[in-house]
């Protein structure tokens, strides 16, 4: 009883979080966020994982908050401006999130009964996480934005696929994916901002 | 010593001793001579035989385990290995000769070993994870550090790292179905992932717009590494998929699926190249074109259509190999390589001129080129399949054709009175010239790749019987 409630209160971080990524415009905000997001993605994948494997998974992903992080504290990042061909409303964002959160609530048994054992509170977070990754996605397009996405929504994948696969090699794999996806961002944003610190 | 440590292993070590050192000759020796040595052994070495040479006995173990599963390459991969490593040797010597041989050799060897490693997994489904693996590997070699990150890169990024949880999943679903071959819903599902995942990998239209961006951003030569090959490991790992499941390779409807998807690819980029003004796009869209090359070769069911998926691939990693060497060539020379900027360019870089018109007929299937022999065997297959489909299949070639005729006429017009020169340097004319001498050695011997394609078909256990 504990591990249900337990994983339905993950579920509500996830949601929390992932719209926190979506809404939010300060980074030092986005990557607390990112790495609460990898906590609520341990205690689900925990569901189905021994706790030794599923701790791979918190591991990694602070890894990769903390490459993210560091690169960015050294560059000192400039205020982001999103696309002009978006609307960009909090307000905009926070329905589409919503529309994510029906969704995921239509979705979830249909899934659910199509993986049979690997429970709602599964597939509610790794539908959800793999929603708003994917509108986190379509709606921004700085080189930070699409890597915190493509992480939300690898973590929203994991979650589900921890259910069905549980072989150490897939771990290692996705453990390195990760953290691989975290070093190139921190790459990417470096060459992104490097120049113009120069030039300043 | 195992065939996963000196194939896989070995290759990423050198790579990675490789990004310490810092002259271009010296690296692109190194990269170069590995890659030949590799295909060397892989040529001469029996796998999982004893080689007797004296009083010492050597044996290639096929397999080792890593983390509770196997990576396995038996003896039936070796010809795949020649051919790959093989070809990487060629593209690493050419390196130099592009300028970019600290950049492409270490990551190049890295990404090689890990896309071969995605051949030799087990079960073949972790193929996915190991090619992302090897498309992050890609992103530094694609946007330099010096340089802001363009859109092509970002895309590259987000549309293969979008496949792999599509193919794993479809791979999990695959398996649901192989157990209740008669839920069709099931059915469905694994198959609209199993498509969704490979349309990402394989840049299947409309998804391959990074292609053409990347282009323009990055180092041609660079970029047509990758673009000759992702799309050939990601081929044979979908014909992993078509091998496993017997109900997959049956299926009218992925056939025909198939088909049509490579169709659709050769005619967008045959009529995309046709009417391009900058050279780069125009290797870009005939890649594109080589891509709808694959899928109808894997398309067609008769006996030797995987005979002629093999039979596409050296061709295709040469004609992309001058592509890109000539390409890069021009490049840094010129800032612009629109059509009106390059006018006249055959009067100063004769070689690298010739290199790029050779590389697009050869792609169009013009006679006594590289590319001829497979796309006849291609278009009598798809004749005997479908009458429309031959001539869909024509018209896309004639497309490619009419770009490389505009960019013959480009690239030979004169501009004022120049006299003729020769630019290139000698290793770039080296390089050049045994590239263009392999495109018509390949279109008028084709017989002479016969040893390394003939047992090819065996790696699959279904497919190649």
């Amino acid at each position: 009883m504990f591990a249900v409630i337990l994983a339905w209160i993950a579920v509500l971080l996830l949601l929390a979080t992932s719209a926190g990524l979506i809404l939010n415009r300060d980074w030092r905000w986005d990557l607390g966020l990112l790495a609460a997001q990898y906590l609520g993605t341990f205690i689900l994948v925990a569901q189905h994982w021994p706790i030794g494997m599923a701790a791979v998974k918190l591991v990694t992903g602070w890894m990769a908050t903390a490459a993210i992080g560091m690169t960015l504290n050294a560059l000192t990042p400039r205020e982001e401006v999103p696309g002009q061909f978006w609307p960009r409303g909090r307000v905009f964002r926070l329905f589409m999130i919503g529309m994510i959160v029906v969704l995921t609530i239509a979705a979830t048994p249909h899934v659910e009964s199509a993986i049979p054992g690997i429970g709602l509170p599964v597939v509610a977070g790794g539908i959800l996480l793999i929603g708003n990754g994917l509108l986190h996605l379509g709606t921004r397009s700085e080189i930070t934005r699409v890597i915190y996405s493509l992480l939300t929504i690898l973590a929203g994948f994991e979650i589900i696929y921890a259910g069905v696969e549980s072989s150490i090699l897939v771990a290692a794999l996705l453990a390195v994916v990760n953290l691989g996806l975290g070093l190139i961002g921190a790459y990417l944003i470096n060459a992104e901002l490097s120049p113009e610190e120069e030039a300043a | 010593m195992s065939a996963p440590i000196l194939w896989i292993l070995l290759p990423i070590l050198i790579g990675s001793f490789t990004l310490l050192l810092l002259r271009e000759r010296t690296v692109a020796v190194i990269g170069g001579g590995t890659s030949l040595v590799l295909a060397g052994i892989a040529l001469i070495v029996p796998i999982d035989e004893a080689l007797r040479i004296g009083p010492l006995s050597l044996k290639i173990a096929s397999s080792a385990s890593i983390l509770g599963r196997s990576f396995l390459l038996p003896p039936a991969d070796a010809p795949l290995l020649v051919i790959i490593f093989g070809m990487c040797a060629l593209w690493f010597f050419g390196a130099e000769a592009a300028g970019v041989a600290l950049r492409l050799i270490p990551l190049g060897l890295i990404i090689t070993a890990l896309l071969v490693a995605s051949i030799a997994v087990q079960p073949f489904l972790y193929a996915a994870l190991l090619i992302e693996l090897a498309v992050m590997a890609a992103v530094p070699l694609l946007s330099p550090s010096d340089q802001k990150p363009g859109r092509g890169v970002i895309r590259f990024l987000i549309y293969q790292t979008l496949a792999m949880p599509f193919l794993l999943f479809a791979g999990w679903l695959l398996a649901g179905v192989e157990a209740s071959p008669g839920d069709l819903t099931l059915t469905i599902q694994s198959t609209s992932m199993l498509g969704l995942g490979f349309a990402f990998l394989l840049a299947i239209f409309p998804l391959y717009t990074w292609i053409p961006q990347l282009l323009e951003e990055s180092s041609p030569y660079v970029v047509g590494f990758l673009l000759w090959l992702l799309p050939t490991i990601a081929s044979i790992f979908g014909m992993s998929f078509l091998d496993r499941y017997a109900w997959l390779r049956t299926s009218p409807e992925v056939l025909a699926g198939l088909r049509g998807i490579g169709l659709l690819m050769l005619l967008s980029g045959g009529l995309w190249a046709a009417f391009q003004r900058k050279l780069e796009r125009l290797m870009a869209y005939t890649a594109i074109a080589e891509t709808g090359f694959i899928l109808l070769a894997l398309s067609l069911t008769t006996a030797g259509s995987l005979d002629l998926f093999f039979l596409l691939i050296i061709p295709r990693g040469l004609g992309l190999a001058v592509w890109a060497l000539a390409l890069s060539i021009l490049k840094k020379e010129n800032a612009s390589l629109e059509f009106s900027s390059a006018q006249g360019l055959a009067r100063a870089y004769p070689l690298a001129s010739a290199a790029l018109v050779f590389a697009v007929l050869s792609t169009a299937g013009f006679p006594l080129l590289a590319g001829f022999p497979p796309r006849l065997a291609l278009w009598q297959g798809l004749a005997g399949a479908s009458f429309g489909a031959a001539i869909l299949f024509l018209i896309g070639l004639l497309g490619l054709l009419v770009g490389a005729v505009r960019m013959m006429a480009v690239l030979v017009m004169q501009k004022e009175e120049t006299r003729w020169s020769l630019k290139e340097n000698w290793i770039q004319r080296g390089m050049l010239g045994i590239g263009i001498t392999g495109l018509f050695l390949l279109g008028i011997f084709p017989q002479i790749m016969r040893p390394f394609l003939e047992n090819l078909p065996l790696m699959f256990q279904h497919l190649g019987r």
